[in-house]
């Protein structure tokens, strides 16, 4: 990697983990969700092994959603935005750095606790692993997709809602590709890697669209 | 170029106000030969009866909140790539028109459901991704509102039904793998349509008459949005010239 785009990267880790940042608040809002589904559904064992895939990967969406609003907007307010912007650095990889960032801040601490928490959702170790690794795989998919609704909503000052509703149709396949392939670890004749690989692509298709499109939404948002 | 010749808001208002009055005719003829072919003269269906009239109003929505988000997706790329002054006017009076097509479509079909299906509502792949598509039209004008400058606000939302655009089809994919149980496409089918023609002609003069009620709509909206835009630019000239020098940097050419 550049210098440069490894100096970005440090700075927006340390940023993220120091005082005023917001990385692990993610873990404790996904927690939370977490602990509230059973008071919803009841507490009964059966059930929430069959949705607890599902659960998890609602709880790891809602958790991305939340933290993307600062993504841009905390650079944009001290004026950061705009010296990255002039910097003559591809905007490009500007976001994807930013991205890798905020995922390795917010994203990575929700795959690393999906384990635990699925142990409160009586997930057996096979379903397990495989939401753990659909959420290692499926994550970044979010937060390259929320991108492009941060750089949107940059210049608005409340922003969160409307970056939630633009983003939630858009994370639609995602979602229904790291369920079903987490499902299909665990019902038998339905294969894993089709899904799989599928949710594989959609990362892939995402760190392309996402950091092109976020970077020319940030373009007219900045002059 | 025709194209570039209505570039100009003054030029494409005089063409609007030539047009409309025809097409508006156009279109209320064509809507009342297609409603009594559909009501009258088209048969009822052996097994569903009456309530397969509801096909004439819910097929023609549905095929026109598909054409609305094409049309805005072109008028997007005008905005981003040829930065046609009159794209994002476009593309933002589209926004609710395609949204009141697809309300009408998912109204329609639930009222058709019921009888047919037992259910007003089915998680099945074909409602799904016009619920997701209601949902992004009404994000898109959600995202106009927010925004004060119209301009910037045109170019945002540019960007982001050019990602819709792109998503689209993978949200249809991915909505068809998650679940099924609609019935296929019928009508655009490589071995012909597999509805009987007393009912594809009623379908056919609906679908016209629901275009053009489009491009009816679209121009009309499309004259109010110029209209709304100068007398916001006319509001900012005199509010710069009651308070001169404060307001000197907002004072731009808004049109």
């Amino acid at each position: 990697m550049n210098g440069w785009a490894m100096t970005l990267f440090r700075r927006d880790i340390s940023l993220s983990v120091r005082i005023g940042g917001s990385a692990l608040v993610g873990v404790l809002f996904f927690l939370a969700v977490v602990t509230v589904i059973p008071f919803g559904v009841g507490p009964d064992l059966n059930l929430l092994a069959r949705i607890g895939p599902a659960i998890l990967w609602i709880g790891a969406l809602l958790a991305t959603l939340l933290g993307l609003d600062r993504l841009f907007q905390a650079d944009r307010e001290d004026g950061t935005l705009d010296l990255m912007l002039m910097a003559g650095r591809p905007l490009e990889v500007v976001v994807l750095v930013k991205c890798l960032a905020h995922w390795v801040a917010t994203g990575l601490p929700l795959v690393v606790a999906a384990p635990l928490l699925g142990i409160f959702l009586n997930l057996d170790p096979v379903s397990m692993a495989a939401v753990t690794a659909t959420l290692l795989v499926g994550t970044p998919a979010l937060t390259l997709i929320g991108a492009i609704g941060a750089s949107l909503t940059v210049s608005l000052r409340r922003g969160g809602l409307l970056l939630a509703v633009l983003v939630i149709p858009l994370a639609i396949p995602v979602m229904i590709f790291g369920v079903s392939s987490a499902d299909a670890a665990i019902h038998d004749p339905m294969p894993f890697m089709t899904p799989f690989l599928i949710l594989c692509a959609l990362t892939l298709i995402s760190a392309v669209i996402g950091p092109v499109a976020s970077a020319i939404a940030l373009r007219f948002a900045g002059d | 170029m025709a194209f570039w010749d209505y570039a100009n808001p003054t030029r494409f208002l005089k063409l609007v106000e030539t047009v409309l009055p025809w097409l508006t005719g156009l279109c209320v003829i064509v809507f009342a030969v297609g409603l009594y072919l559909g009501f009258f003269v088209a048969p009822e269906d052996y097994q569903q009866g009456a309530t397969v009239r509801i096909m004439f109003i819910h097929v023609p929505a549905a095929w026109l909140c598909m054409m609305c988000y094409s049309i805005m997706a072109l008028s997007s790329l005008g905005t981003l790539v040829w930065k046609h002054p009159l794209a994002d006017v476009s593309a933002k009076s589209a926004a609710p028109i395609g949204a009141a097509f697809t309300f009408m479509a998912l109204v329609t079909g639930s009222l058709w459901g019921k009888p047919m299906w037992g259910t007003y509502w089915v998680w099945d792949a074909r409602l799904t991704s016009v619920l997701v598509l209601f949902i992004m039209y009404l994000g898109l004008m959600t995202l106009w509102r927010t925004m004060d400058d119209p301009i910037k606000a045109g170019k945002a939302a540019a960007v982001l039904t050019l990602v819709g655009a792109l998503n689209l089809p993978i949200i249809k994919f991915s909505v068809d793998w998650w679940n099924t149980l609609h019935q296929p496409a019928s009508v655009m089918r490589m071995d012909g349509p597999s509805i009987d023609s007393s009912m594809l002609w009623p379908l056919f003069v609906m679908a016209i008459a629901f275009t053009l009620l489009f491009f009816v709509i679209h121009l009309m909206a499309m004259r109010n949005e110029i209209l709304r835009r100068r007398v916001r630019a006319l509001r900012m000239r005199a509010a710069s010239a009651a308070h001169p020098g404060t307001a000197a940097a907002t004072a731009q050419p808004a049109e």
